[in-house]
């Protein structure tokens, strides 16, 4: 078993998790509510890497953001690091795959949320501020929930554009996914195997309880929009 | 906060995203219904009073205050018109109990008063035992009335109300059409409401103004309106289906009656607008203005304008019964809606010929 595997890779799922979460909440509202030009071909960008196999996402992070890309170099001259073969260039990568995961179910429930309800809040006298935080978010925080769950799963079991590119450096680009892949190559089953039921264990949990959450809160508010 | 008491005025016009003029006023302490068919505009309307949505062109105006205005690029959010708002699934929010969703509407007032004027407000619209039920725990008709306290706990400018009986059960709407009758009266601010029935309007509103793809066909008191529709397109809107050709035989303006034909028949009308002898009309006489006479009872009508009739069909509907009857020898079809005892105790059935009297002083004579 690859602790250090498994950290990393919990590490890097918090990390995207922390700094998608907000952003999707941001898109998937703005995608929901408002109507403007070229919104389809922004959706459709969004669900590109759901598509994309993820070694074509990894090429063209990797040569988008590499040493000879103008991104690689600024970062290099600002941060003096790279972005490829080091954490963050990881963080950004499974940024970008996981912005459908994150976007669709945030966004599916800002357009749950009854025209009625938003009025209603409007005509109370609420800031649109307000309204965010007291009206809309505890209704769509089911989806919120569904979004971190899928999202962090999902990072947990990122492989392709991963190796790509993150290369498998150990303690700082070789996750969980990627450590299983070594084992097996060594013909060590026995930690494959440990390392492959703890994704298992972890992936089932999660919907689960995605599932369970996602059912009581939305029985809680939805009887009454009947 | 917006000044209290004052008359709201309405000029606007657009033609994207759906066409939509309308130009009425409504005075505080008045009941104004906007009818209509569905997707007339009637929602839009409301939605452009709250400032939930902007006309292209015109101005709204609450008193002195101006709360839009195209050419002054002036336009108030809702927050800013301070208004009452009743939308018509009633927007609660369904995570927060009574008190909290009558609460959310009080902001604009210290945090130390909030609860009781809520507590205060949910007693008035009798839901003093509710107050911590989540929406989903409470009936259809509790949960208008938390809506409506809600609403009116913010002490709005004016209270706009998006068809507020649709979507609760007979028995409650009676019940809400009584409490809103009594609210009516306590109430000095303009109150703007969205139906689609025009019964609503006729228990409810001082004024009413009818829309239809758009336009507004008509603005008066409801009575007016449905017993003196402006043209066959207000009249049809109405409901009134009894409407009928005629050409102009006399006129006597100085005792202010026309007399024009149905057929071979002759009709005489309480009313003398400015026609010509020979002139073809359209005219109409509302539900109320028919009277059945059965030849059998002896009773014959004193009335001027009998017609011999042929009853084609009567169908019960419960307490009521529509029945259709042709003119004899017109030709021409008379619907009317009666009481089911009494078409019983008149013996109307198909087959029957009978004699009904239409009062003169419910004919109205449609404008071209």
């Amino acid at each position: 078993m690859d602790w250090q595997a498994l950290w990393l890779s919990v590490k890097l799922s918090c990390f995207t998790v922390i700094l998608l979460i907000p952003l999707a909440i941001f898109v998937g509202r703005e995608l929901a509510y408002c109507q403007f030009k070229g919104k389809s071909w922004l959706e459709a960008l969004i669900m590109v890497p759901l598509v994309l196999p993820p070694t074509v996402i990894g090429y063209y992070l990797l040569v988008g953001l590499g040493d000879q890309s103008i991104i690689g170099q600024w970062v290099e001259q600002l941060a003096g690091q790279q972005l490829v073969f080091h954490f963050s260039g990881l963080v950004i990568a499974s940024i970008i795959v996981n912005i459908p995961f994150a976007v669709q179910p945030i966004q599916r429930a800002f357009e749950t949320v009854p025209i009625d309800i938003r009025d209603a809040a409007a005509c109370c006298g609420m800031s649109r501020v307000r309204i965010f935080f007291r009206v809309e978010l505890p209704m769509i925080w089911p989806g919120v929930l569904t979004a971190v769950v899928l999202c962090f799963s999902h990072v947990l079991g990122e492989f392709g554009v991963v190796l790509m590119l993150g290369g498998n450096i150990a303690g700082e680009t070789r996750t969980i996914s990627i450590a299983i892949y070594d084992s097996v190559q060594a013909f060590d089953f026995d930690s494959a195997g440990m390392m492959s039921l703890v994704l298992l264990v972890f992936a089932v949990s999660a919907l689960a309880l995605t599932t369970s959450m996602s059912r009581r809160l939305g029985g809680h508010h939805g009887a009454s929009q009947r | 906060m917006a000044p209290r008491n004052a008359d709201l005025t309405c000029d606007i016009s657009q033609t994207f995203p759906i066409p939509l003029e309308a130009h009425f006023s409504c005075r505080a302490g008045e009941v104004l219904a906007v009818v209509g068919p569905s997707g007339g505009g009637k929602t839009t309307l409301l939605r452009m009073i709250a400032g939930l949505t902007f006309p292209q062109q015109g101005q709204i105006r609450y008193g002195d205050a101006v709360w839009f205005d195209e050419q002054q690029s002036i336009s108030l959010t809702p927050q800013q018109r301070h208004i009452g708002y009743l939308p018509q699934h009633f927007g609660l929010f369904p995570h927060l109990s009574a008190l909290d969703n009558v609460i959310s509407g009080l902001d604009h007032i210290p945090k130390a008063l909030r609860k009781q004027r809520a507590l205060d407000w949910l007693d008035r619209v009798n839901l003093h035992g509710f107050p911590n039920r989540l929406p989903a725990q409470l009936s259809g008709g509790q949960r208008q009335r938390v809506a409506l306290a809600r609403a009116l706990a913010r002490e709005p400018a004016i209270l706009l109300l998006d068809e507020p009986f649709s979507a609760v059960d007979k028995e409650t709407r009676e019940r809400l059409y009584i409490e809103l009758a009594h609210l009516k009266q306590q109430l000095s601010i303009p109150i703007v409401m969205v139906t689609h029935d025009i019964h609503e309007a006729l228990l409810l509103a001082d004024k009413m103004i009818l829309i239809s793809q758009g336009k507004m066909l008509q603005h008066g008191e409801p009575f007016e309106v449905i017993s003196h529709p402006n043209d066959e397109a207000v009249a049809r809107q109405m409901g009134l289906r009894n409407i009928f050709d005629g050409q102009v035989v006399e006129q006597d303006t100085e005792r202010n009656m026309t007399t024009f034909t149905l057929g071979h028949e002759l009709i005489v009308s309480d009313s003398a607008p400015k026609l010509t002898i020979g002139q073809n009309i359209r005219w109409v006489i509302p539900n109320q203005g028919i009277r059945f006479n059965t030849i059998s009872s002896g009773r014959l009508c004193k009335s001027i304008n009998k017609l011999e009739v042929l009853i084609e069909s009567v169908l019960v509907m419960g307490e009521s019964s529509r029945v259709m009857a042709s003119v004899i020898d017109v030709g021409s079809i008379i619907n009317a809606d009666l009481p089911t005892h009494l078409v019983r105790k008149l013996a109307l059935e198909a087959g029957v010929k009978t004699t009904i009297a239409l009062k003169s002083d419910q004919i109205h004579i449609l404008n071209p």
